[in-house]
């Protein structure tokens, strides 16, 4: 079987339209060269499913979650961990109160978030910290003792 | 609601000029306000230390640079929907300000630049006389 690439202006078509696609291979050529790709553009990133994207890691003991909210104070944010073991983080971020002045530009978003993740062990819900600094949030979740690793000893005959 | 509320997009790398040091930089979200009395930009930049935020005011273009200490890859991660790097972002400033008088403050992870302009750029106001 014989495959060729689908041409929109192939065919019986005059040259100057053969000219065109190879012109428009080109240029998504050159932008990809310059991670342009306009669908896959780092200026229009894939974000995730919610609002705050959060970091999870974990060691023996515990469950950390990091989330970045610059701006904020750990009053203006709510977590809970709830018995089916979700965490819900919820907030608000409040825009500055400034002056009379104009705004050139205005990038930074405001406004109230709340996700709700389901932690894939479970962990002892009264002994959940977090603590926010720089705009860092971090929540330290320690494993129940149930879900905690065992190091198994081996022993030799 | 969620799309609108990233905190930070990776630089394309397009209108940067190269980087020597290896990583991903991040190009910080900002606002930026203009009142009678300076220029003040507002800009994401949770996680820094504030010693390793850079700023620089040369011929008329400002940068912001903040450098993170190296990511600890030891980490056992279950999910990572955000990465860490460098922040840096370049500001073309047409307003006539006074680079002697920029200053900056970190809080909560937003880095604050203030840029006060020049005595002649000020507005004044023209009292119009009657009679």
């Amino acid at each position: 079987m014989y495959l060729t690439r689908w041409e929109p202006f192939s065919g019986t078509l005059p040259d100057v339209w053969q000219e065109m696609n190879r012109l428009q291979r080109e240029v998504n050529r050159i932008f990809r060269d310059f991670g342009l790709d306009l669908f896959e553009s780092a200026a229009w990133p894939r974000l995730s499913a919610g609002f705050p994207p959060l970091n999870i890691w974990e060691d023996d003991e515990a469950l950390y979650v990091e989330a970045e909210l610059p701006g904020m104070a750990l009053e203006d944010i709510e977590i809970y961990v709830t018995r089916d073991n979700q965490l819900t983080i919820r907030g608000e971020r409040k825009a500055p109160q400034v002056e009379k002045g104009t705004w050139h530009r205005r990038e930074r978003m405001f406004g109230s978030f709340t996700r709700v993740i389901t932690l894939p062990v479970e962990v002892d819900a009264e002994k959940v910290e977090a603590t926010l600094h720089n705009g860092l949030l971090r929540i330290r979740l320690p494993k129940a003792e149930s879900a905690r690793a065992r190091k198994i000893p081996v022993k030799a005959e | 609601m969620a799309r609108e509320l990233a905190t930070k997009v990776p630089t394309s790398g397009v209108l940067m000029p190269e980087r020597t040091r290896g990583g991903v930089a991040y190009t910080p979200l900002v606002d930026i306000l203009e009142t009678d009395e300076e220029l003040r930009i507002y800009a994401d930049m949770p996680g820094l230390d504030p010693e390793k935020i850079d700023i620089r005011f040369e011929n008329g273009e400002l940068t912001v640079h903040g450098r993170v200490d190296e990511a600890d890859e030891q980490r056992d991660y279950l999910f990572r929907e955000y990465g860490v790097g460098d922040y840096v972002r370049t500001f073309v400033v047409y307003e006539d300000v006074d680079p002697d008088k920029i200053h900056a403050e970190y809080r909560d992870g937003v880095l604050i630049v203030h840029l006060p302009k020049a005595a002649e750029a000020k507005p004044r106001r023209i009292p119009v006389k009657t009679g």
